[in-house]
């Protein structure tokens, strides 16, 4: 008994660490002063790094279930945690000096962004419809609380009751689908759940039935058309430092739960849910990709931008082979670096108190800050997908497990769909470059952001020149 | 028999209350209605013999969370005519997409092969008790799951308080530790002055 559970605890260190760390910090930042609320932040980013740490080093090298197996660390678990851990440093990193210029930099940044982080890594290694709900539930908690973050901003408050009420029915349909699944299978476990549908023959209705709502509260939170309304909103609403936070890491707890309920729990209904991710898919990449060209303000581009790449995700877990489940997490794990890097630029802009979210706001910026234009050219040209860059070489990938898997259709549009989406990543490329912005001053901010700013766009660049390590990552993950 | 005969009774009262919650005009209506939709969930929950989580969901949902919503409703004094202005516009919109579910609900259950055959519960034995066995698996099995709702609680509080707590500008406030620590000096001025003379 006593055995079971140090082991249990081992497998969830990286969780139990992070809960106990959250806990530290809220005392801890009670009682320092306003002036000293960097130690808060510096805190913040131990903690990440020792979550880190403890999610790379969980379970061995194998695959561990734990918690009568409610819980699974596996290759997949490892990766996405680590990931998001490191994804959730670099968005701390960038809003310091957004939020201290705004009088936002407060200690509930930093809670809630861990309990967000909390909610994914429970997400991510979820093996029973309970944890993953839970982990779900803590992570939209987390999200609804940063999107109004900013009292103040009416525009957020909006966009955050939005987030809620529609965030709310998702989970409610997510709820309901898990339900109708358990009533008749008669287990949360997913494992349990593979060995029923196994044993079964024929595809019963109830499946069916629960799987569509299932999948309509995972569209819901993935931000895939036609469930896509709150995203733009939420993008562009919300402050810039959340904005950042909710395009990157939760994108990882997305991926990982399509993974698990639908590619890991029910691989005899393939048939079934390939249709329905490829409808989500093609749908997204379609509205997605022409919705953002009429926008002009940058983060609602973005928005839109995510639900197209959103939809390539899609489009290799429908796949249902391995290579294309593998490509999926490339292409989460290349699109979060890109996202990232293109909100830093934003944040980079806005730095001077105004906000810089309009597309005119980055008229010029190859006069003002030659090498940070230079960055957002990689960034816009990894997410465009042009050789040698990231982005690149996870649309290939994601193609040829399509092509692999037979949907030569589906690739052609896929491909289609990227060039259409190249125009709207192009136009900030010409007002950078080819558009002038009198009197612009030249950019600043402090050297750390700079730096790691730099890298990431350099990651962009780095990733598709050498996506082996990340692509050795990425293959063996599903046992 | 008579089971079966209870639950239609019951389970038709939990779909009119529910349905009564949202288009009942009054929101205080809403809200007694809802305590009805918990109750009479709780006696399909006594059906199927959970009666300890049939009793919880007296006690903590009818007793406690349903009175505080109440207080609350009574006290926010919602403009209900302003709530409802977009609904006639997007009521159609509404019908339209749960006409759409629930014919593919029907197709789906009906047409395509028919939902299997409920099997007939087995009663427990006379002294089975559900709050043990809930209490055997709670903090063994099930402890990561709880852990983490106690977690989520956590961030509940902590989200409402940011939200909420705000010091307004101009704001008149007791400071108690400076009225604590007041002297005799601070408040009374002791004023010589001659004594009044008749002139």
């Amino acid at each position: 008994m006593m055995n079971e559970l140090v082991s249990d605890l081992s497998a969830v260190r990286a969780e139990a660490f992070l809960a106990a760390g959250i806990c530290v910090l809220l005392l801890f930042d009670l009682f320092i002063r306003d002036r000293h609320r960097d130690l808060t932040y510096a805190l913040a980013m131990l903690l990440l790094a020792g979550t880190g740490w403890l999610a790379a080093t969980a379970g061995g090298d194998g695959r561990v279930l734990a918690f009568g197996g409610s819980v699974v660390v596996d290759p997949l678990a490892r990766v996405l945690k680590v990931a998001a851990a490191l994804a959730m440093a670099v968005v701390f990193l960038y809003s310091r000096p957004w939020l201290r210029e705004r009088q936002l930099f407060r200690g509930e940044y930093y809670v809630l962004g861990l309990f967000a982080l909390l909610g994914i890594l429970v997400i991510i290694s979820g093996h029973s419809f309970l944890v993953i709900y839970l982990g779900l539930e803590m992570l939209s908690l987390a999200l609804y609380a940063l999107v109004v973050y900013d009292r103040d901003s009416p525009i957020g408050a909006e966009s955050g009751m939005k987030y809620f009420v529609l965030g709310a029915i998702a989970s409610g349909t997510l709820l309901y689908g898990m339900s109708i699944v358990y009533g008749f299978s008669g287990t949360l476990n997913l494992g349990e759940l593979r060995e029923y549908a196994a044993g079964l023959d024929g595809v019963p209705v109830f499946l069916l039935v629960g799987l569509g709502f299932m999948l309509s509260g995972i569209a819901f939170k993935f931000g895939a058309v036609p469930f896509h309304m709150w995203v733009p909103d939420v993008y562009q609403g919300a402050p810039t430092s959340v904005s950042l936070l909710i395009a990157t890491a939760p994108k990882l707890a997305s991926i990982a739960l399509v993974i698990r309920l639908v590619a890991e729990a029910l691989p005899e209904l393939l048939v079934t849910w390939q249709v329905i991710l490829m409808t989500l898919a093609v749908l997204s990449l379609l509205i997605g990709n022409i919705v953002a060209i009429a926008q002009t303000n940058i983060k609602r581009m973005l928005a839109y931008s995510a639900i197209a790449h959103v939809g390539f995700i899609l489009l290799g877990v429908a796949t249902g082979t391995t290579a294309g489940v593998e490509a999926a997490v490339f292409y989460s794990i290349v699109y979060v670096v890109a996202a990232a890097g293109a909100f830093g630029i934003i944040m980079l802009l806005s730095s001077r108190g105004a906000e810089a979210d309009q597309l005119d706001d980055f008229r010029g910026l190859s006069q003002r800050s030659p090498w940070f234009a230079l960055m957002m050219l990689l960034l816009m040209a990894s997410m465009i997908g042009i050789p040698p860059l990231a982005g690149f070489y996870a649309k290939w990938i994601v193609l040829l497990a399509l092509v692999e898997a037979g949907a030569v259709w589906l690739a052609l549009f896929a491909v289609l769909m990227s060039v259409v989406g190249a125009f709207y990543y192009l136009r900030v490329i010409r007002l950078m470059y080819f558009d002038e912005l009198p009197g612009g001053a030249p950019v600043q901010a402090p050297g750390d952001f700079r730096l790691v700013l730099s890298i990431n766009a350099l990651l962009a660049l780095a990733l598709g020149l050498f996506p082996g390590p990340l692509m050795d990552l990425c293959t063996g993950l599903l046992g | 028999m008579v089971p079966s005969v209870l639950f239609a009774i019951f389970a038709g009262v939990l779909v009119l209350s529910a349905l009564g919650v949202i288009i009942a005009r009054n929101p205080v209506h809403s809200a007694l209605l809802l305590i009805l939709c918990f109750f009479t969930s709780a006696v399909l929950w006594l059906l199927l013999e959970a009666e300890f989580l049939a009793l919880v969901l007296v006690l903590v949902y009818v007793g406690a969370v349903m009175v505080l919503f109440l207080f609350v409703i009574m006290m926010l004094d919602v403009n209900v005519t302003r709530m409802r202005e977009g609904f006639t516009r997007y009521a159609p919109l509404g019908a339209i997409v749960s006409g759409i579910i629930i014919l593919q609900l029907a197709g789906a259950i009906w047409l395509r092969s028919g939902l299997p055959a409920a099997e007939p519960l087995t009663p427990r034995e006379a002294g089975h008790s559900n709050t043990r066995e809930l209490g055997a698996v709670l903090y063994t099995e099930h402890v990561y799951a709880f852990e983490l709702a106690a977690f989520i609680l956590l961030l509940a509080i902590i989200a409402a308080i940011m939200l909420t707590l705000r010091q307004r500008p101009g704001l008149k406030v007791q400071d108690v530790s400076a009225q604590v620590k007041v002297q005799r000096k601070d408040r009374v001025r002791l004023v010589k002055m001659d004594a009044e003379k008749d002139s």
